[in-house]
């Protein structure tokens, strides 16, 4: 997020997109209908009719996978209509030209045409977002999840730049991250490009100071993504895998895909609290401690790096997985001494300038701190870009609208879109195990339209087989109208309903490689279950 | 700023305190059972009535706005006798199981009957006779305990947005309940536990902990939840290393003690009798249990017969930082920069 939850609430205008964030993120979804309950006005944007679609003033239902030729069709009401910020163009960004070129043909009759979203409704929308003080976007996986995902995210950067609403409280760009340390696995490094604080693998200082750091010879090419790992591993070029406290045998697109590869794979070690899908098909399992059971810190999606605490101790001989790093480190030869959490965090806070003001003791005293927090006695960031953007100007990027990857057919008549619930979390391997909430949500209810229900003689609760090029799967449904006619919605919770062994591994965004887990094209039939 | 004497003590606030909050600056105790200091405060429960002078009745101190010059006591005759007619109403219906109800010892009504000395009603008649709600698996609801304050109806309404809740009826007869007085899980209740938290009495109790501990015997230790990325901060309340039951954490910068169902009732997946405990090496397609010795010098072993490059490592979005930095630094002192995790799913 560029901006704080706490600025939520008092916000003027919020623009939801592609984010059930009552379900997926509820206390922020608390604070939105907090900030509708002060007078905000809401825009929200989704392909259901989610619950806080009821808080509207205007629900933009547009069809999955067209989010990127909304967001161009508001920016070019904002441009007709002058509801731009020109101070704020003029002084902080370049490239507005540019845009103003792009979204011309993205006239609201041109993008209901593609989103079916009626044009008077973006008219609506971009005037309530374009005219007030002060506007923050949120937005989830909605956006993100599709071949076309950055550019929907250059979209969504482009409206809040051109109508000023960047570096300023209750406004931003504010991706709402999934997990509760998401942020935090980014911050550190766990990602194929960059060390800890983005610095980059490739660039040779940045490498360098690790290096010398570390007291090791570092590779200065990037790695696989997750989501190229996995073919990596079948064309024979990856034949060891750790996988710590991740369950990529359920949350994963094309499962089958997965499955082969991690078989495949010569050696497999997973470390986890429980003997998940993917443990299963390890060489060697290392149970660890759980989030109650050890020391340490995560960043929530505000940036801010907040303390863990110990409150029990971990079951039998599970570890947490800081002490089983080490001491694997020290069976490999390498110099490791950490005789606590703190230890690494001092470590992490030498090298990360973003972290440098950060230590275990303001952490306490202060009820965390958001980066960037360059130095001891720096309060911590709580919005970004505030007079000028890290880069310097902002760049306008502007964005053509391409469609999904795979559009239904003849064949595979529906769109398939998933997500969480609000019951849930992610391969249930925590959710599933907690009592009160396997015995309230025990399995999945795929959503289906009344329409294709009636089309199909499905009947409230009757099991349904959805088949996509992929795979197939078998699962409960629910009628409803929170999905349109031809959507279907599921969620990835449930092993006995793995949704991923429909979605499409090859449909993955250019740049940020992720998977298109929104959309894609499946059939239905009754099933016997 | 304005300056109000509370029991023959000055104090300055800012105009809009209330009397309330002035004498909370003074450390001067007042009872309260509606008041949340995240609500818009509507003087309900009278058991925080102060005495003003000049005054022709006593006001309730939560929502009274505090005056210039204003002289007020928290503790005349006046004020005792008032609050303890307010206790003696509330007993004369409220079941005296505390040997066993689950509240005992942070039970607001018990700490106030015991400080004002009413240890039975001057007003016995009818008993509330409802049936236990405890259809859903989180928590139980037992109005005959409810003694009307209304916190829970307006944290439903005014914090989460759900309000599933209000009052029906009148009188005597009034409870709070769903719509169509149905069960809990027939309503737009989302579970999040918060009215359970703010519930100054037994009326709403959280099933986990039940006959698991006394409040006094649990130790808090405040943590970040485990599951998206809000970071809510929990207290989890814990007795004889397990944690019996979660709330949220007030002193939470982000969640001021907000939470969802999921940090608040999915927290027992610690005691799984899933949970992995010992190291497991996989033999003819078994897994055996193996000792930390072994079972790291396998992996050690392993990773010494393939080229660097051949290594890839997904780290965890659930881990924490200090375990995410050394995730990486393993990987990448192996040589590959093949360290990714689930920030793409």
């Amino acid at each position: 997020m560029t901006n704080s939850i706490s600025e939520i609430e008092d916000a003027q205008a919020l623009f939801v997109i592609g984010s059930n964030t009552t379900e997926t993120h509820p206390v922020i979804g608390y604070r939105i209908k907090m900030a509708k309950n002060k007078g905000a006005s809401l825009i929200v944007a989704d392909p259901r009719h989610i619950d806080l679609a009821d808080y509207a003033d205007v629900f933009l239902q547009m069809r999955p996978g067209t989010d990127g030729a909304l967001l161009n069709g508001l920016l070019n009401v904002i441009v007709d209509e002058s509801l731009i910020d020109k101070a704020f163009i003029e002084k902080r960004t370049e490239g507005f030209e540019e845009l103003v070129a792009a979204v011309k043909k993205y006239t609201p009759e041109y993008v209901e045409g593609i989103t079916g979203v009626p044009a008077a409704d973006i008219r609506k929308a971009a005037r309530l977002y374009g005219t007030a003080e002060n506007a923050a976007i949120c937005y989830t996986m909605g956006i993100t999840q599709h071949v076309e995902g950055t550019n929907n995210v250059l979209a969504i950067a482009n409206l809040a730049m051109a109508s000023g609403n960047l570096g300023k409280p209750h406004s931003g760009v504010n991706p709402l991250r999934g997990q509760n340390n998401v942020q935090g696995a980014c911050d550190m490094g766990a990602l194929p490009n960059v060390f800890t604080g983005y610095q980059r693998v490739d660039m040779d200082a940045q490498r360098e100071k690790f290096e010398k750091a570390w007291g090791v010879a570092l590779n200065s090419t990037p790695g696989y993504t997750v989501t190229e790992v996995m073919d990596a591993v079948l064309d024979g070029k990856v034949k060891f895998m750790y996988v710590m406290g991740e369950n990529p045998s359920l949350s994963d697109p094309n499962l089958h895909h997965v499955d082969e590869a991690l078989t495949e794979v010569d050696f497999l070690v997973v470390q986890d609290i429980f003997l998940t899908e993917t443990a299963q098909k390890a060489d060697v399992v290392l149970p660890a401690a759980a989030f109650a059971e050890k020391e340490g810190t995560f960043v929530n999606t505000e940036r801010r790096v907040q303390l863990i605490r110990q409150a029990v101790t971990a079951p039998g001989e599970a570890k947490p997985d800081w002490v089983i790093l080490t001491e694997l480190a020290q069976r490999l030869g390498l110099p490791w001494k950490y005789e606590s959490a703190e230890d690494v965090f001092r470590e992490i806070t030498d090298l990360t300038p973003s972290y440098a003001g950060i230590s275990y003791q303001r952490l306490e005293n202060e009820g965390g701190l958001q980066w960037p927090c360059p130095e001891e006695g720096h309060p911590g960031t709580s919005i970004l870009h505030k007079d000028v953007f890290a880069k310097g100007k902002g760049v306008f990027t502007p964005v053509e609208y391409s469609p999904p990857a795979e559009e239904p057919c003849q064949e595979y008549p529906l769109i398939l879109t998933t997500g969480r619930d609000l019951y849930h979390y992610h391969t249930g391997s925590m959710t599933r195990q907690s009592k009160g909430l396997a015995a309230f949500r025990p399995m999945e209810k795929a959503q289906v339209n009344p329409e294709d229900a009636k089309a199909l003689g499905l009947e409230e609760g009757d099991a349904i087989k959805i088949t996509s090029r992929r795979g197939e799967v078998t699962a409960r449904s629910t009628i409803t109208e929170i999905v349109p006619p031809g959507v279907v919605f599921m969620t990835f919770h449930f092993h006995e309903s793995a949704v991923n062994l429909l979605t499409c591994c090859e449909a993955i965004d250019p740049v940020a490689k992720i998977p298109e887990l929104k959309t894609c094209a499946i059939k239905l039939e009754k099933a016997a279950l | 700023m304005l300056s109000l004497t509370i029991n023959g003590h000055e104090v300055k606030v800012e105009p809009g305190s209330t009397i309330l909050q002035a004498a909370e600056k003074l450390g001067i105790f007042i009872p309260t059972f509606c008041y949340d200091p995240q609500l818009a405060q509507v003087g309900a429960c009278r058991i925080c009535v102060v005495e003003v002078e000049k005054a022709r009745a006593l006001v309730a101190s939560c929502c009274t706005p505090a005056a210039d010059g204003m002289i007020v006591h928290t503790d005349s005759e006046r004020v005792l006798a008032a609050r303890q007619a307010n206790l003696s109403l509330l007993l004369a219906n409220h079941p005296l199981d505390c040997l066993t109800c689950e509240k005992t010892g942070e039970c607001k009504l018990q700490d106030y009957c015991y400080l004002y000395g009413v240890d039975e009603s001057d007003f016995v008649g009818a008993q509330k006779d409802y049936d236990l709600d405890d259809t859903n698996p989180f928590y139980i609801r037992d109005m005959n305990k409810c003694i009307l304050c209304g916190l829970c109806v307006r944290i439903c309404y005014d914090v989460n947005g759900a309000g599933a809740i209000e009052f029906i009826n009148r009188g005597f007869d009034s409870k709070v309940t769903p719509a169509f007085d149905d069960p809990m899980e027939y309503s737009s209740c989302v579970f999040c536990g918060m009215c359970v938290d703010s519930c100054p009495v037994g009326a709403l109790i959280p099933k986990e902990s039940i006959r698991q501990a006394r409040p006094w015997e649990l130790k808090s230790v405040k943590t970040i939840c485990p599951y998206c990325g809000t970071g809510c901060g929990l207290e989890l309340l814990v007795k004889d290393n397990k944690v019996v039951k979660v709330r949220g954490d007030l002193s939470n910068p982000v969640s001021r003690g907000q939470t969802c169902v999921k940090g608040h009732f999915g927290i027992d997946f610690l005691d799984s009798p899933d949970r992995l405990k010992t190291p497991l090496v996989k033999k003819n397609g078994e897994f055996r249990e193996t000792t930390w010795e072994d079972a790291l010098e396998l992996v050690a072993a392993k990773l010494k017969e393939v080229k660097p490059t051949e290594v890839a490592g997904l780290a965890s979005a659930r881990a924490t930082n200090e375990e995410n930095y050394l995730f990486q630094k393993l990987i990448r002192s192996l040589g590959s920069n093949s360290v990714d995790h689930c920030a793409r799913l």
